[in-house]
């Protein structure tokens, strides 16, 4: 492999990891979004008394979206470990 | 049958294995062995923390109450450790580079290590945090009495439960918390036992809920069954309280003392991080996952006005599920003490580092090196920091008389500490926060918290009268606590939330917009918010008058005599001294002032250092000197510069000069030399015709009288070679006189005709003879006759014909001489006015110095003489004012 290839491949990395960090940065707000959705619910209920969200639904939908949050977070996460020695030294103690 | 005490024993004897994890933990540590205590788990586990008994209790009676609503408190959370990228990697970098010990420590330190901050802060953190220790002596007092109820034994004093709770827990904390001082090093044991029981408590609740889905309902199908038809079976969340709730949740998990201690103060790795943030948010789902069953089975199944509170314990126990309900008191109890422990050495930290220590300095004097010593004035208010705080935990349960519902109680707290959001986050990311901001913002937060709140939550006529509820404090309407600015009919804390987080906010951005921050903390806000750039202290320390013996002696006293020592020797081999006193280096004050932060806090760190160094702070005035200092070293180098500049400029005037001269000594000698063959030519023929002379005796008279005239012509020849350089060497040297009068052109061209022009013909201008010039009369005809006999000696035309013309251009008048001849080539006119230039092998003689005289000449007459290229044949232009005021004398 030449050098030309690597810096290419190197280039590639640094620019899926930034992706990676604005994916971190971003969610949250998609968390806050999805988790701002039971606020329409309780409008719902004003305006008509059949739609009203049964508890068993609502907790379907709030524990399924925590859910895909916490694996979302595992995978970027994983993928963001510092692949070299990159890091920062460990803290003496 | 669980009689009171069996579950005393067994809780002594969970203490004791718990209390044996943390020392071991501590021994493998400190024999660095403790790999295995540094890992992410222990550190997602010790955020656990943030679920107390509030969780493990309140969440269940949450739930039973109003819903699914207990949930934000965990949402809140899950949000901002999913974007620990924003906020939590910056707080943790910030608490590792400025070897932060708390909250308090990281605000005061932002805003110029102002201790007042600081001592605003730490009392804010005990009076916010006080209500939350008082929810785990109830939870844990309610979990004792549902036993003793159950067991029908001796009816239990729930009151002396909670103060013997309470000493108890004073005891383990004491014991656990303040064995070892620096808070940096961190408390090894008490995080392993923090995540210990972290595990306990999820399993406990996790049995419960596996217990009351697949024992008592029958499994997944059965449980969706009960809930829908359970009192709590629609969505019945106001929206205002789903999301006011989850951003104070989210704001109370950032701003916690207790919080902060686990996340940035025991983070051993900022890598832990990225595993907490999908591990804890995992951990607080299954936290939360049971709840609603529990809550439903048990508004089912246990009997009307019971606790809900207590569900987690009671409906095990009424199952006769006794090991169950043994785990899950051991679950709660976990819960109570680990966030009491966590919570109390948080707390007395900030108190013994922010009220205590610097309070105890300037009592015996401000030198840590006189009186006592430092560290065990540190342990021992730690140690009596820890039971007041716990003690006015068990006050406040005794004011409230325990029965107010624990999810409560807890938000009251959740608010409080919630307030040091703004400033927190401010001085994180915005650099023009400033101190008087801060203040500004969290007194204003403090005030409403407490008025609309804290207050309240004593229930009327506790401590404010039933009369300010509704009549309003002074009478005023607009101030009633719960209806602040006429805004009634509210949620008492979404209203208290909304108004003192609005004003706080508001007060702190426009505070900060209009006031002026003093240096450090423009050097702070830097360091703050761009953490990421630059992970140095500014400390900023001109040492000089400091005494390193003065400040190990005080050192000693604070980190321990072995520790300061070996930190001085290694100080003092980084700078090349040997030995234990290193120079006081700037650099090495402020590695000094950070390792004694880790134990005593920045501000008193600081205060301590600066005592001995013999200077309070980094003043306007030192900035100003050193910013003085810089004027006046680029002042210098600008003179510097000046300086060299000039000294080019005149180098290269020297080389310039030089090249003349040198130039100059070259023309001499190739004019002395030109000289000296022009005078040996006619010499030369002198001599040899003189010596035919005198030594031939038989010449004839005629031959006597040719070599004799031969002879004359050569002096002649002389003589006028001669003439000619005097006369340029009084031209060139100025001395000339000029005998200026008014006279008409025409006369001089006929002078000039009359001596030179013989046999050449001359067509003239007869207009121009009128022109009268005042000028030297005999200099200028001595030019027109040099420019006419050169044209009767070089015109090589066979009928030479010279035309002299002449206009009058502005004050000038302008003479051409041009004759019919072949000229002279392109690459000789820059060449014919200088001295004994001749062209080409001219057969005509002359010693080449006429065009030279008269180029001096018109110089001094204020004129000029040049080769007009492009006419016919050679052509000369003299060029002479009119009324010349002559410039040359």
């Amino acid at each position: 492999m030449n050098a030309e290839q690597a810096a290419i491949i190197a280039e590639k990395r640094s620019y899926r990891r930034r992706r990676l960090v604005d994916a971190a940065r971003l969610l949250p707000a998609f968390g806050v979004v999805f988790f701002s959705i039971p606020l329409l619910w309780s409008n719902m209920q004003g305006a008509e008394a059949g739609g009203e969200t049964s508890t068993t639904s609502a907790m379907l939908y709030i524990f399924g979206i925590w859910a895909l949050l916490v694996i979302a977070s595992a995978v970027i996460s994983w993928r963001l470990r510092p692949d070299g020695g990159d890091n920062d030294p460990p803290m003496q103690g | 049958m669980v009689t009171l005490n069996l579950l005393i024993v067994i809780c002594l004897a969970y203490v004791v294995f718990l209390f044996s994890v943390a020392f071991a933990a501590d021994r493998a540590a400190k024999r660095g062995r403790g790999k295995w205590l540094n890992t992410p788990l222990v550190y997602t586990l010790s955020l656990s923390i943030y679920c107390t008994a509030w969780t493990f209790y309140g969440a269940v009676g949450f739930a039973a109450r109003s819903g699914l609503e207990y949930v934000t408190i965990y949402l809140g959370p899950t949000l901002v450790v999913i974007g620990w990228w924003w906020a939590l990697r910056k707080m943790v970098r910030v608490g590792r580079s400025q070897r932060i010990t708390s909250i308090a420590d990281l605000i005061s330190s932002r805003y110029g290590k102002s201790n007042g901050l600081a001592i605003f802060v730490t009392l804010f953190a005990v009076i916010g945090t006080t209500p939350y220790i008082a929810l785990q002596l109830q939870s844990v007092t309610l979990s004792f009495a549902v036993f003793t109820e159950a067991g029908a034994s001796a009816a239990l004093n729930r009151q002396s439960t909670a103060l013997w709770i309470s000493a108890g827990l004073i005891l383990f904390t004491i014991l656990f918390g303040t064995r070892n001082l620096d808070a940096n090093e961190r408390h090894h044991g008490v995080v392993m036992a923090i995540a210990l029981e972290a595990v306990v408590k999820l399993f406990a609740l996790l049995a419960v809920g596996v217990f009351v889905v697949w024992g008592l309902s029958g499994g997944v199908g059965g449980i969706v069954a009960r809930i829908d038809a359970s009192q709590i079976a629609e969505w019945n969340v106001s929206g205002s309280r789903w999301a006011g709730l989850t951003l104070l949740s989210a704001a109370a998990f950032l701003c916690l003392p207790r919080m902060f201690q686990v996340m940035v103060v025991e983070n051993e790795n900022e890598g832990h991080l990225r595993t907490a943030s999908w591990a804890f948010p995992t951990y607080l789902m299954l936290m939360s996952l049971f709840v609603v069953p529990i809550a439903v089975v048990g508004l089912d199944l246990m009997p009307e006005g019971s606790n809900p509170d207590l569900f987690v314990l009671s409906l095990p126990l009424q199952q006769g599920q006794n090991g169950l309900a043994i785990l899950s008191f051991l679950g709660g109890f976990s819960s109570a003490t680990s966030m009491v422990i966590v919570a109390a050495i948080a707390l007395s930290t900030m108190v013994s580092n922010h009220i205590v220590m610097p309070v105890w300095l300037w009592l015996t004097g401000g030198t840590a090196i006189m009186s006592g010593d430092v560290r065990n004035v540190a342990l021992l208010t730690r140690r009596f920091s820890i039971a007041g705080v716990i003690f006015l935990g068990y006050l406040y349960y005794r004011v409230t008389g325990g029965g107010t519902a624990l999810a409560a109680i807890g938000l009251v707290s959740f608010a409080g500490v919630a307030q040091f959001l703004p400033a927190l986050m401010g001085g994180l990311f915005w650099r023009g926060a400033t101190r008087s901001g801060a203040f500004a913002g969290l007194g204003v937060g403090f005030v409403l918290w407490l008025y609309t709140l804290f207050l309240p939550s004593f229930g009327p006529d506790t401590i404010l009268p039933q009369a300010v509820f509704e009549q309003g404090l002074f009478g005023l309407a607009w101030l009633r606590p719960q209806a602040l600015f006429g805004i009634a009919g509210m949620d008492p804390l979404m209203h208290a939330v909304m108004w003192s987080m609005m004003l706080n906010t508001g007060a702190f951005v426009i505070v900060s917009l209009l006031s002026f921050p003093e240096p450090v903390e423009r050097l702070q806000a830097a360091q703050y918010v761009d953490v990421f750039e630059h992970s140095v202290t500014p400390g900023s320390w001109s040492g000089g008058m400091a005494q390193s013996e003065d400040l190990l002696i005080m050192s000693q006293r604070i980190l321990g005599a072995s520790e300061a020592q070996a930190f001085f020797a290694r100080q003092a081999r980084a700078q090349g001294v040997s030995g234990y006193l290193p120079e006081p280096s700037p650099d090495f004050l402020q590695q000094l002032e950070r390792e004694l932060a880790g134990s005593v806090g920045a501000a008193t760190a600081h205060a301590m250092v600066s005592q001995i160094v013999g200077r309070a702070m980094v003043t306007v005035e030192d900035l100003m000197a050193v910013a003085d200092e810089t004027a006046q070293i680029m002042e210098y180098s600008n003179r510097l510069e000046a300086k060299s500049a000039e000294q080019t400029r005149t180098a290269r005037q020297l080389r310039e000069a030089n090249e003349k001269l040198t130039q100059l000594s070259v023309q001499k000698d190739e004019f002395l030399s030109q000289v000296s063959h022009e005078l040996r030519t006619p010499m030369t023929s002198i001599r040899a015709f003189s010596e035919i002379l005198r030594d031939t005796r038989e010449l004839s008279t005629e031959e006597q009288a040719k070599y004799s005239s031969i002879i004359h012509d050569e002096t002649v020849r002389l003589t006028r070679l001669l003439d000619d350089l005097l006369d340029l060497s009084v031209l060139e040297s100025g001395r000339v006189t000029l005998n200026r009068k008014a006279g008409a052109l025409g006369d001089m061209l006929d002078r000039a005709e009359a001596a030179a022009g013989a046999g050449l013909r001359i067509r003239r201008d007869k207009a121009a003879a009128d022109i009268v010039l005042v000028t030297d009369h005999d200099r200028l005809a001595q030019v027109f006759i040099n420019l006419i006999a050169n044209t009767r000696k070089y015109c090589d035309a066979k009928k030479p014909v010279l035309s002299i013309s002449a206009t009058q251009v502005g004050d000038d008048l302008v003479i051409d001489f041009i004759d019919n001849g072949r000229g002279i080539p392109t690459g000789q006119h820059s060449v014919i006015f200088e001295k004994f230039s001749r062209l080409g092998d001219s057969t005509a003689g002359g010693a080449g110095l006429g065009l030279a005289i008269c180029r001096e000449i018109m110089a001094r007459l204020g004129g000029a003489i040049s080769y007009l290229p492009g006419q016919a044949g050679a052509a000369f232009r003299v060029t002479v004012p009119i009324k010349a005021d002559v410039a040359a004398e």
